[in-house]
């Protein structure tokens, strides 16, 4: 009975989440919705986590859905690099869970809550999704799925305006859908197979023809804008600012991620690292646009007055930092890339979280109403400033340790430029997140107190943000294992494609 | 409505031969070009047609928003529920073989078909009745209160 569990681990990791939110639909009252969320993301995460140990013992875990043989039926493929992931978003899931129950009940009207449950455990579901696949279209098809719940969990955004935030990112995020699609049909033709593994083996003979070139470029672009790359990161602020605040912390911290995860798993397992890095000019183009990121996202949010979108075009920079490390292709790189992409995960959704609790006090995400909050909320605010001084990359916090490994990735690459660029931009993050600081600690709380009729937030709230920030802490004194782990999967991606 | 006797007639014929062809579609999914998709949408249809001539309360009436509810969730219950229970039998997640002794693939494919064509046809209608309902009052599943934080409202946005 528990090896049967164990062989079904793979598919019931995306299984329980897809039929516990019909289940939410089912129980239709919220306390019930949030119970079943609650159970179902933890059971992910413990199946996650099993998930990972399983494959580091074995390299990778594989699974036949239908009990069709892959090539010809969906494969499902955990490897090192797929778990990893696959933990960040079932463990922000789970936290969310505690997170979400207060925060939500502030911010939606109560007969809409299931849904929203219901739509975040679609989500996760997709998410989940995406990293267990080994198919190129069933990636698709899981990317749909979590694409169109987070459009309509942004939708659910307490002003109206969240319709409008989650309209644009409706429409970028198709035409990535779409140009995603338009490359896994390219390359589907010229292959005639779907299952990651044997494109793998079959696209070397046809490297040459535009039709794989083409497919590449569908590819890269439709992701490059479901991860918010800085061109197509034009959806990202608006969408952030205006999601609930429990969404915003849970798509902040898994869905670009998830992104990124996808493009370089078609780039490097798909494709490999000698076509689209030796080949074609893939490294460049997307250094240089990692470059602008950075910079133009650490810029923008700078000049921001509402916290949720400050934190919002950080996180574009944030992209930037992460995909420079990937498009060194070099086994450093690629793993402080994804160190990266993880303890970014867990600083934004750390942060994301700190500001849900103060909205949920004050009602209101623009800096000038945080003012004060310091003393009115000092645990929210001091878990705000260890995130933030994480989000810097100050030592003893995971942000330190990943930026340390992009740094010496990109030293050893010899790019010198975009580690310039890389420190300018960290500079730049001291600003940001210090202004947030002046007003939550140098500001005096405002006279008209009729809206501070909360106190601290509540318990599931700060637990939820304290567990995040404290994996930031133990990350940052202790990050063997999490850069062991990276770079095992960092040796399957760009050594079996170089 | 009263006035188009034409349309009124018509459809009251047109209806019920455009359920009994669902089913049909329905049912002779992995035979023919068709399935649960194809049959949700037209048994779809029907109703909104349904609402189209006789007016949406009548429909709404006829196939209720909960019914609806329970049918969109149920619909996706009925798919995964029947790979749960191939992994309950010992195979794979949707291996229909372990379903049936015999022809496990045929039947598991239907009714996994009758699961997707519930959910399709239940979402369908339920999206016509947001739509249709727009702008009516005492409207409970198109309510524009987009939660309860009103004071929340001060935009300073770039």
């Amino acid at each position: 009975m528990i090896t049967a569990f164990f062989n079904q681990m793979p598919v019931l990791v995306v299984v329980v989440p897809l039929l516990a939110a019909p289940l939410c639909v089912l129980a239709h009252r919220a306390f019930a919705a949030w119970l079943i969320y609650c159970l179902a993301s933890w059971a992910a995460f413990a199946m996650a986590f099993l998930l990972f140990v399983e494959a580091k013992i074995a390299g990778q875990v594989s699974y036949a859905v239908g009990n069709w043989a892959p090539p010809f039926g969906i494969e499902l493929v955990i490897d090192t690099y797929s778990a990893l992931v696959l933990l960040l978003v079932t463990g922000v899931a789970a936290l969310t869970g505690l997170y979400a129950r207060k925060s939500i009940a502030s911010e939606i009207a109560i007969e809409r809550e299931y849904l929203v449950f219901a739509l975040m455990l679609l989500c996760l579901a997709g998410l989940v999704g995406i990293t267990v696949t080994g198919d190129a279209f069933n990636l698709f098809v899981f990317l749909e799925i979590s694409s169109l719940s987070s459009y309509a969990l942004i939708a659910m955004g307490p002003k109206r305006r969240a319709l409008l935030s989650s309209f644009q990112y409706l429409i970028m995020g198709t035409v990535g859908g779409t140009f995603l699609l338009i490359g896994i049909g390219l390359i589907f033709m010229m292959t005639g197979t779907l299952n990651m593994a044997d494109l793998a083996d079959r696209l070397p003979e046809v490297y040459a023809t535009r039709t794989v070139q083409a497919g590449l470029a569908f590819i890269v672009v439709g992701l490059s804008l479901k991860a918010a790359l800085m061109p197509a990161h034009i959806w990202l602020p608006n969408a952030y600012t205006y999601a609930p605040s429990a969404i915003s912390a849970f798509i902040a911290a898994t869905a670009t991620k998830v992104a990124v995860y996808a493009l370089f798993r078609f780039v490097f397992t798909v494709f490999g690292a000698g076509y689209a890095f030796g080949t074609l000019p893939l490294g460049i183009v997307l250094l240089a646009l990692a470059a602008v990121s950075m910079i133009a996202g650490s810029l923008a949010s700078i000049f921001q007055t509402d916290v949720k979108r400050l934190l919002a075009w950080s996180s574009v920079a944030q992209m930037g930092y992460i995909v420079a490390g990937f498009a060194l292709a070099t086994p450093a790189g690629v793993s402080a890339g994804l160190v990266h992409l993880l303890n970014h995960g867990l600083i934004k959704g750390a942060l994301f979280m700190a500001v849900g609790a103060m909205v949920w006090r004050v009602r209101a995400s623009s800096i000038n109403d945080l003012a004060g909050l310091g003393r009115a909320m000092p645990l929210t605010s001091a878990a705000f400033v260890v995130g933030g001084l994480s989000l810097i990359g100050v030592p003893a916090t995971a942000g330190f340790i990943s930026k340390w490994a992009l740094m010496s990735a990109l030293f050893d690459a010899q790019h010198y430029g975009v580690m310039a660029l890389l420190l300018v931009a960290s500079l730049l993050s001291i600003i940001y997140v210090g202004r947030v600081i002046e007003a939550l600690y140098f500001r005096p709380l405002p006279d008209d107190v009729s809206h501070h009729k909360h106190g601290e937030a509540p318990l599931g709230m700060q637990v939820a943000t304290w567990a995040l920030i404290a994996i930031n802490i133990v990350i940052g004194v202790h990050a063997t294992p999490e850069l062991e782990a990276a770079a095992r999967a960092a040796a399957t991606l760009v050594g079996g494609g170089a | 409505m009263r006035e188009h006797t034409v349309l009124r007639i018509v459809s009251q014929l047109v209806i019920a031969p455009m359920l009994l062809y669902a089913l049909y579609v329905q049912f002779h999914g992995e035979y023919s070009p068709g399935g649960g998709f194809q049959a949700g949408v037209i048994l779809a249809t029907a109703i909104i047609l349904y609402g189209l001539i006789f007016g949406v309360e009548a429909a709404r009436a006829a196939v209720t928003p909960t019914l609806l509810r329970i049918g969109a969730a149920g619909g996706l219950l009925i798919y995964g529920g029947t790979g749960v229970a191939t992994i309950l039998l010992g195979g794979n997640f949707l291996d229909y073989d372990r379903l049936f002794a015999h022809g496990g693939q045929h039947y598991g494919l239907i009714i996994i078909e009758l699961g997707v064509g519930i959910t399709v046809a239940s979402v369908m209608i339920a999206i016509f009745y947001v739509f249709a309902g727009r702008g009516r009052q005492d409207d409970p599943d198109n309510d524009e209160d987009h939660g309860r934080a009103d004071d929340y409202d001060a935009d300073d946005v770039s």
